[in-house]
């Protein structure tokens, strides 16, 4: 075989490049830039796709890991658990039940401060067998010190993926870092994503330090011993504290990545499309900001002020810039792809949240309304988010409206 | 508000868990026979299926409901009328899992309150091993060796009862005797227990411990630090790498002592203790190796040396030691220290000769849970022999 011409290494590095490729092949991509050590795999559907792609780079020469397959879920979240705590950058990821299988590992990862950066590739949970997404999966894990984030695009998936590795691995935090990816949607479609270069993400993202909890001969120590009633509380409450922070330093990572890489996301907690003169916006997370922005243009064209505010990230949450915002509008629609049964007014996790952020308020608080849409990977359609504008502008004007309502089901 | 009762149970896990338990309920029951209401617990924090650790059962009974109510919005009674200690060599202290540092035995004991051990140990014994207290308190004996049972059998030699009957006599207005044997008979249908209970009954007497009288040694403390004085992400310091040992007679260094951990230290875990001829030791290396707890410490000559702070007692050393005499477990009450018994030889080998002879020759008696088939079988007449006979 001839040799191949390549640059020198100088140059490749400041190579940026447009690609066409899907967002868990985008994050494959953010994981190649930022060198990660350790990776684990698992296959699940719609998660696998990412570790496809990371094995096709390794395979290639493009990138260089330790790629371990584990028997199980469970394995593949203890493993790299266990190679942080010494010092490697991990990946991992799973979806739907696999996610559940790993729970045990999923619940001490962040207790033991262990910058995990995992991908959820949602994904319905069983039964019934189903690969369609639904955001359950990842929100099991939203009251024990994970980071949970939705991303919308390819390109979203990338950049969001260094910027969570850079603030997981902050000293100040140390805390995991779920990003949350629809399956299909965005799993399985491929669009064009700008991949920045070698030299500008090392600029961003500095190596990780573990520090002074660096499992290593040079530097002994035990870690998770047993401890009772005497000792959980003041662990929790650093967990607490290091959560608190991150608000912070997720701000400062965001600032730092438009100052490199000139790319923008404006305020890092959520996206507001069309709201400055709404009179009303509907809210939810990841793809299914796609018809609703576009059914918002439509109904612009039509004489509707509707505005769309798209969570970005759940945890932290960012509860008082949130209520600060809707405090602006007349109602608020809530789109909740996930289920909670049984919960107050038998509302999804997000209504809930959203009315919770709401409640201390000083500002105004609009009336909040709950769809139930798109659930096992249904499609959430344009005429679905008319019918859910409808109801919200008929609760902006004083008609009492249920709480919470099923879109899109077959009745 | 009525009057509240509140008595403790220390006893050593596994061994002495159902033992603990019996006792514990048997008191709610008994005060339940004269109308008054309680409860019976174990503290959950102790760690009860340890071989051997500290750890307590409390009773707590009430005049009425209301005044009981106020006895349980404390987890743990802060103070309490009779500590019952039923091994002996808990007088020591008592480091349990559930905390940190060595409490005494007679710590939560009210002034005036009582003081109950099983022990064939006289009082002077007793009262030597426990830690002075600034007020007074009273000291009763039930006499016999300390009851030791495994966690699947229960070795039935009337200890409990026999402590019920004690309990009686030293704090009459908690139950009568009658009472006790009622509960007796409902919980057991035996007799022969009845009978035990009335004979501690009859013989159980006390004495005065003075303010002051006892161990004057201030008990290791610990002190909790703050939620952000701690170390982040559940990780703690390792223990760090040890030395060699020096021989206090020539000053020459060289073998290896650990280092150990510096908040957890054993000495109130242990029951027994091995003593070591270093005469006869022929090196082997098995009691070092076999040791769960890497208790001994490498001397200058390659001799091994019972380190007492790392020691729990469990036996296995002299289980292995190849050579008759040479590792001896011997009963922890005929210690007063827990120094080291190499630098003792070296300092003196003929007086450490004629000690450690003199140690092993009569041994204290005492029972270490369940080991054997027909075990029980030889040690319960015995001890029904001691109730009869007080």
């Amino acid at each position: 075989m001839a040799p191949v011409a390549t640059a020198p290494v100088e140059e490749q590095r400041k190579i940026e490049e447009t690609a066409l490729i899907t967002g868990s092949e985008a994050i494959a991509v953010a994981c190649k830039l930022a060198d990660v050590d350790v990776i684990t795999a698992y296959p699940i559907r719609p998660y696998d796709t990412v570790m496809q792609y990371i094995c096709k780079l390794v395979a290639n020469g493009e990138m260089d890991c330790e790629y371990i397959v584990a028997e199980g879920e469970h394995s593949q979240f203890e493993i790299v658990k266990h190679a942080s705590a010494c010092g490697a950058r991990v990946f991992c990821g799973s979806s739907g039940v696999g996610w559940m299988y790993a729970m045990e590992a999923l619940t001490v990862t962040p207790a033991l401060r262990i910058p995990m950066i995992a991908m959820v590739g949602n994904r319905a949970l069983d039964d019934p067998g189903a690969f369609g997404v639904e955001h359950n999966d990842a929100l099991t894990v939203r009251d024990l010190g994970w980071q949970l984030v939705w991303v919308d695009s390819a390109q979203e998936a990338l950049d969001t993926a260094l910027i969570a590795y850079r603030v997981a691995e902050d000293r100040r935090i140390f805390l995991p870092c779920a990003l949350s990816c629809d399956g299909a949607f965005l799993t399985h479609s491929q669009s064009l994503v700008n991949i920045p270069s070698q030299e500008k993400v090392n600029q961003f993202l500095p190596r990780y330090n573990r520090a002074d909890l660096l499992l290593h001969p040079d530097n002994p120590i035990t870690v998770a011993p047993q401890g009772n009633e005497d000792w959980v509380m003041e662990i929790r409450r650093q967990n607490y504290a290091a959560m608190e922070r991150t608000y912070g330093v997720i701000k400062e990572a965001y600032a730092d990545f438009e100052r490199i890489f000139g790319r923008s996301y404006g305020n890092p907690f959520f996206e507001e499309y069309m709201t400055e003169d709404a009179d009303i916006v509907l809210m939810g997370m990841g793809t299914l900001s796609t018809p609703v922005k576009v059914a918002i243009r439509k109904m612009r064209a039509e004489g509707k002020k509707v505005g769309f505010v798209r969570l970005r990230w759940f945890r932290p949450f960012a509860a008082e810039d949130l209520a600060k915002c809707l405090g602006r509008f007349s109602a608020v629609g809530v789109i909740d792809r996930d289920y909670s049964f049984g919960s107050p007014y038998l509302g999804g996790v997000l209504a809930g949240e959203v009315r919770n952020a709401l409640y201390p308020s000083p500002g105004k608080k609009p009336p909040v309304l709950d769809f139930i849409a798109g659930l096992g990977g249904r499609e959430v359609t344009v005429p679905d988010v008319e019918k859910i504008t409808a109801s919200v502008y008929q609760a902006a004007a004083g008609k009492p409206q249920p709480l919470t309502q099923w879109i899109g089901l077959r009745e | 508000m009525g009057r509240l009762f509140a008595i403790e149970i220390i006893y050593r896990g596994i061994y002495q868990k159902t033992l603990a338990r019996n006792i514990s309920r048997a008191i709610v029951l008994a005060a339940h026979k004269e109308g008054k209401p309680g409860i019976s617990f174990g503290r959950y924090g102790d760690s009860p299926e340890r071989n051997g650790i500290p750890a307590k059962s409390f009773a707590i009974v009430a005049s009425d409901n209301v005044t009981l109510e106020e006895g349980m919005a404390k987890y743990e009674p802060k103070e309490v009328d009779i500590t019952i200690s039923v091994d002996d060599t808990l007088c020591k202290g008592v480091e349990s899992w559930a905390w940190y540092g060595l409490q005494p035995v007679n710590k939560l004991l009210k002034p005036g309150g009582t003081l109950i051990v099983t022990s064939r140990e006289n009082a002077e014994a007793l009262i030597a091993m426990s830690h002075a207290k600034t007020d007074p308190y009273q000291l009763a004996i039930i006499k016999g060796t300390p009851s030791f049972s495994g966690l699947w059998v229960y070795k039935d030699d009337h200890t409990d009862v026999r402590i019920l009957g004690a309990i009686a006599k030293v704090l009459p207005d908690l139950f009568s005797l009658k009472s006790v044997q009622a509960a007796i008979m409902d919980e057991w249908k035996d007799s022969l227990k009845s009978t035990s209970a009335a004979r501690a009954y009859e013989r159980t007497t006390s004495i005065t411990v003075k303010p002051g009288q006892g161990n004057p040694e201030v008990p290791y403390k610990f002190d909790f630090p703050k939620w952000h004085e701690m170390g982040e992400g559940i990780a703690i310091p390792s223990i760090t790498h040890g030395k060699p040992m020096e021989d206090p007679t020539t000053h020459v260094q060289g073998g290896y002592k650990p280092d150990r951990n510096p908040t957890f230290k054993k000495y109130t875990t242990r029951t027994m203790r091995p003593v070591v001829n270093f005469d006869t030791c022929i090196k082997c290396t098995l009691c070092w190796l076999q040791c769960p707890d890497s208790c001994f410490d490498v001397t200058p000559e390659g001799l091994y040396d019972a380190n007492m702070q790392a020691c729990c007692g469990c036996g296995v050393c002299e289980a292995v030691c190849p050579v008759e005499k040479c590792v001896t477990m011997l009963n922890e009450t005929e210690f007063k220290d827990n120094a080291s018994q190499w630098e003792a030889w070296r300092k003196d080998k003929e007086g450490y000769k004629t000690w450690l002879e003199l140690k092993i020759k009569s041994p204290a008696p005492r029972s270490h849970g369940f080991r054997y088939l027909g075990q029980y079988e030889e040690q319960v007449p015995e001890m029904l022999e001691i109730a009869k006979e007080g």
